[in-house]
């Protein structure tokens, strides 16, 4: 066990893993928080909170972590490189650990010009690669990226993203290689829905022996709606809707989009877990997390298992 | 080269509002090659800043020229006989912002930019511009078929495409190359594919604008 995290122990015990996603509130309301946690409550191995997604301010992923270990919920810290340097990271990641957070998302973050606060500075210290390899040393070497030994060693279960559907399509296989050269231990990829796609993406990362070396949980998030799917398709960079599904969901009533969306999402799970290599799903149930548990019992994915 | 492009006519205007005779330098350098701040330049200002002030019932005095370089002492010192006596008010530079700097160093009088500096950069084309280079002060484009991914990736990246590079384009603006696309195609047609597969560790900034303000010292060189 590198962490110990109830992640850890569901992955490298076998099970097919489940993690979950909560964006946290544009504000300081913990309701919300709570209210979206309880949805989530013993349906996932770990929650995924996000880090000002979008590049919108949003109350803080840390902050959002501990209130859920104090709530006995696991999270998963999302850290992005857009809005501090190493010193920043670094004293977050220290004191994450030492709040109970064992888990960590390093990713590189949406770019600022899009949020709420285009006019900012961004900063981009580091990049993703560099941020996971900055946490590993921590975690293994029990020293920060100075060489200045830790007071107190902060070992965290270290995760990344992945997007299958980015350009050049060919090197998102040597980029994930690189990621678990720098010390990946999961990796948590993109929305999926062009299944081909991703199931040639996997083939060709098991076939490099990848899938050995990280557990990948494929990223599924249910379309609300044809609106939603169109939306997704043509303003979400590097995310590929194919037209079957704008089509299938053209194809049923209003009022029925919705539960069509979730039927959707529960064959995608049924497919990706077929695939070799996968070992688990990120459910980003966007700004809808009380659809997760009728998903995830519809996905025969209940209950989660303990693992001691 | 120093890429910049003039102030809105508006910006520059209120600059001046208060005077009656000013000096205009332009310089010969970078600001030219950009069509920016060169000899012509400070003449389309020089008329237009008279037209609009005439206008305004309020006449400006503007008196134009234009110096080798301004990034340079040398020759500042040329413009002191104007500035001795003779009635100027301010200075407004139309060279890069270092132009302006060196005048405010020299002499004692308000010194304005005309200019944005903006970036260095090339032509792509008659009049378009862009940036190629952000300055960093340990150049490692050679590691990357000779594109710089710290200037030309809107994140900086070092060690591939970000999840929202698709069809060539960044995620920041389909008017903008993805850089790192441009990267992939040009290290495979090299056939180096092989050398992006090396993790690029965490950058030592310090040689960029984070170590402070930057100096060169050339001992060889100085007298
Ligand atoms: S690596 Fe640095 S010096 Fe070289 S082109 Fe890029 S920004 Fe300029
Ligand atoms: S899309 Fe390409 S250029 Fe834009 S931030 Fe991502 S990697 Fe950099």
């Amino acid at each position: 066990m590198k962490a110990g995290s109830n992640l850890e122990k569901v992955l490298t015990s076998g099970h097919f893993a489940l993690t979950g996603e909560l964006g946290p509130p544009r504000g300081a309301n913990v309701e919300v928080i709570r209210k979206k946690a309880a949805f989530l409550r013993d349906k996932v191995d770990s929650i995924n909170v996000t880090d000002n997604q979008t590049s919108v301010v949003r109350m803080s992923s840390l902050a959002v972590c501990k209130l859920l270990v104090d709530m006995g919920l696991e999270p998963n810290l999302q850290m992005v490189c857009r809005d501090r340097n190493r010193i920043a990271m670094q004293s977050d990641l220290l004191g994450a650990y030492a709040l109970g957070i064992r888990n960590v998302l390093c990713l590189s973050g949406d770019h600022n010009k899009f949020g709420d606060h285009p006019q900012s500075k961004n900063v981009f210290d580091l990049d993703s690669m560099q941020l996971l390899a900055m946490v590993k040393k921590l975690r293994d070497e029990g020293r920060m990226l100075s060489g200045q030994e830790c007071d107190g060693v902060p070992k965290f279960f270290i995760g990344a993203a992945a997007n299958p559907f980015g350009d050049p399509f060919e090197f998102r296989v040597t980029r994930l290689a690189k990621k678990i050269d720098s010390g990946v231990d999961f990796v948590q990829t993109q929305c999926i829905y062009n299944m081909d796609k991703f199931r040639t993406y996997m083939k060709m990362a098991h076939e490099e022996g990848l899938t050995e070396k990280c557990f990948i949980l494929a990223g599924i998030t249910p379309l609300k709606s044809v609106g939603m799917a169109r939306y997704m398709a043509k303003f979400v960079p590097g995310l590929e809707v194919p037209d079957y599904y704008i089509e299938r969901l053209k194809g049923v009533e209003k009022n029925k989009q919705a539960e069509e969306g979730i039927k959707i999402a529960v064959e995608q799970i049924q497919e990706v877990r077929e695939m070799p290599g996968v070992a688990g799903v990120h459910l980003m149930a966007i700004e809808w997390e009380e659809r997760v548990p009728e998903i995830v019992e519809a996905a025969g994915l209940l209950p989660r298992p303990s693992v001691n | 080269m120093v890429v910049a492009e003039r102030k809105p006519i508006e910006e520059i205007l209120a600059m001046v509002a208060d005077y009656r005779k000013i000096l205009l330098v332009g310089c010969k350098g970078c600001v030219t090659v950009c069509c920016a701040g060169g000899t012509k330049e400070v003449g389309i200002l020089a008329s237009a800043l008279r037209i609009a002030r005439k206008k305004e019932g309020k006449p400006l005095e503007v008196v134009e020229h234009t110096l080798e370089r301004q990034c340079d002492p040398e020759y500042i010192e040329q413009l002191a006989p104007m500035l001795e006596g003779d009635g100027i008010e301010a200075v407004v530079s139309m060279a890069c912002s270092v132009g302006p700097q060196y005048i405010a160093k020299r002499y004692v009088i308000p010194v304005y930019p005309a200019l944005n500096t903006t970036f260095i950069g090339g032509s792509l084309e008659h009049g378009v511009w862009a940036e190629y280079c952000q300055a960093c002060g340990n150049c490692i484009i050679h590691h990357f078929g000779g594109l710089c991914p710290i200037s030309r990736c809107s994140k900086s990246l070092m060690n591939g495409p970000c999840g929202g590079s698709a069809n060539g384009k960044c995620e920041v603006s389909p008017e903008i190359d993805c850089v790192w696309h441009l990267i992939y195609d040009r290290m495979k047609e090299l056939g180096q594919l092989d050398k992006l597969r090396q993790v690029f560790p965490a950058r030592d900034w310090s040689t960029s604008r984070d170590g402070g303000p930057r100096k060169i010292v050339r001992e060889d060189l100085k007298l």
